[in-house]
């Protein structure tokens, strides 16, 4: 299992993606976002670290 | 007529009242009207009511019907929808501060459309989550609805107007939309019936997005003909709606009646047996303790499943967002904002990893879908949370209260399935329990929630 993020290299990724993307985080939000960015990153760690075939392509458009 | 029997009949019951003539779709609109101004301001579900306009389109019912000409399948039946659906002359809100300063929408939703067309009366626009990212309406602009059963606790969201307006008895039917669980969420803590129809079964077009791989348009109301008939005047082909199916519609309301013979149904464990209060529990079991249901199903890796919807949630939610966040940030709900601020952030093989997972999973519940036609499963993993709670306690672990309560709709609509949330009680306040079918296979779900009011398992949960 992936090790999961400090909350350091979450506020660390926050600050420089936000910057990559010219998206300006306000001091006041700046906690909440880290806080928010923890939870998409444990949810992201439970997929990455599924062990998906090769051959598994993501549906361009999903028809059920 | 009187506001009980505006109340004590389901959506078709008033429509047939009207066909027959024996009150007018104007009376019918005026009870509506009148609950809307009374218990609807109690609740905070509307966020417009179109009081003119309903009252024209109610005359133009009564004028066809006085003239013998057909007035359509839902006649007279009074309907709101979230505020995210276009409605002509009207700011589509989309549950913002930042649309309030948009144009009026110039023409209806095409779900607001169908149903106009049918003969159904649009009362007004609901209360909703902030461009329906949460799941508990407590809308930092426009107020928490509040739940009709116990005002002190949420409606439920995204629709949670959606669902106090048919939960308080003011209006019959209503439209939400259901990206991961925004109409059975709300249906199941209102005592309502939720319907979500397999994803690209109906329009979206004029339907203010959340994540467009998710969305889904459906119908919340006080029966499961009620629904049914939403669903038929609704959906089929849109070719203006880049994943609107193709196929053509299938009408429901004719195999209502059919009963269950020949569907194999199995109860989900796993990841929808656990996690959750045991009056979600409690219903499930009512419910197939009395379709005769023992046999056990498994969705593999549903927990997983759930955590790609988040993350493509966050990352198409917040794409659609982009510019108010970097210019206004300040106006966007405190309860939504981290969150569409972090999902722009999100790297990118996160958000191909869950689409790519999706496609992985979508193999493996079609695979299940060959050994049964039908699934039930608890909608929420408890009744009704306070409004402003945080934190909450299920099966001995402490859990985030707002987002626990996608447990166990999130896996469903990742993968688009068709699931009608049908309201059973067994405590205090209502719970949910999803019936849920094979993609396009709308029919079966809806028998098996017909057949479960008929036997008086499931029955919508009106408050006085």
């Amino acid at each position: 299992m992936t090790e999961a993020p400090t909350p350091e290299d979450l506020g660390a990724h926050v600050d420089r993606a936000a910057k990559l993307i010219g998206l300006p985080i306000l001091h006041a939000h700046r906690a909440g976002v880290i806080q928010a960015m923890g939870v998409i990153a444990a949810a992201a760690t439970l997929v990455m670290d599924f062990p998906l075939p090769d051959d598994v392509e993501a549906a361009p458009v999903f028809e059920p | 007529m009187s506001d009980l029997d505006y109340v004590g009949s389901d959506g078709l019951g008033l429509v047939a009242a009207i066909r027959a003539r024996r009150v007018s779709a104007r009376a019918v609109t005026e009870a509506a009207l009148a609950r809307a101004a009374s218990r609807g301001v109690a609740v905070n579900a509307f966020t417009a009511v179109l009081a003119d306009q309903a009252r024209a389109d109610a005359e133009r019912v009564d004028g066809a019907l006085a003239a013998g000409r057909e007035p359509g399948p839902l006649a007279g039946l009074p309907f709101a929808a979230k505020n995210l659906f276009d409605v002509a002359g009207v700011t589509t809100l989309a549950g913002s501060r930042i649309n309030a300063s948009r144009p009026p929408a110039r023409r209806d939703a095409a779900a607001v459309a169908a149903l106009r067309r049918a003969g159904a009366i649009l009362i007004g626009a609901l209360n909703m989550d902030e461009y329906a990212y949460g799941f508990t309406n407590e809308n930092g602009h426009h107020g928490a609805v509040r739940n009709p059963h116990d005002p002190a606790r949420v409606a439920g969201g995204s629709s949670g107007g959606s669902g106090a307006a048919v939960g308080a008895g003011l209006v019959p039917l209503a439209l939400g939309s259901d990206t991961n669980g925004s109409v059975r969420v709300p249906a199941a803590l209102c005592g309502a019936f939720g319907f979500k129809p397999t994803y690209g079964r109906v329009s979206r077009i004029g339907c203010a997005p959340l994540a467009g791989s998710l969305d889904h348009v459906g119908a919340l109301g006080r029966s499961v003909r009620d629904v049914t008939a939403a669903f038929d005047a609704m959906h089929g082909p849109d070719p203006e709606d880049p994943v609107c199916a193709r196929r053509p519609a299938e009408p429901c309301r004719p195999v209502l009646g059919q009963g269950i013979d020949g569907l194999r149904i199995a109860v989900l464990d796993g990841h929808f047996a656990r996690g959750g209060e045991p009056d979600v529990f409690a219903a499930v079991a009512a419910a197939a303790s009395a379709l005769g249901v023992s046999r056990r199903a498994t969705i593999p890796e549903a927990h997983r499943a759930r955590a790609a919807a988040m993350v493509i949630t966050a990352c198409e939610g917040s794409s659609n967002h982009l510019d108010d966040l970097k210019t206004r940030p300040q106006d966007f709900d405190p309860l939504t904002r981290d969150r569409f601020l972090a999902g722009a952030l999100v790297p990118g093989v996160f958000y191909q990893q869950a689409q790519r997972f999706r496609a992985w999973y979508r193999a493996q519940v079609a695979r299940l879908f060959g050994e049964v036609d039908v699934l039930l499963a608890p909608t929420t993993p408890c009744p009704a949370p306070r409004i402003g709670q945080d934190r909450m306690v299920l099966d001995g672990v402490e859990v985030p209260a707002r987002a626990s309560l996608g447990l166990f709709t999130q896996p469903l609509s990742f993968i688009g399935l068709p699931v009608l949330s049908v309201p059973v009680r067994t405590g205090p306040l209502p719970v949910g329990v999803q019936i849920i079918g094979a993609p396009f296979r709308e029919a079966h779900v809806l028998r098996v929630g017909a057949l479960l009011e008929a036997k008086g398992v499931a029955a919508a949960v009106l408050a006085p």
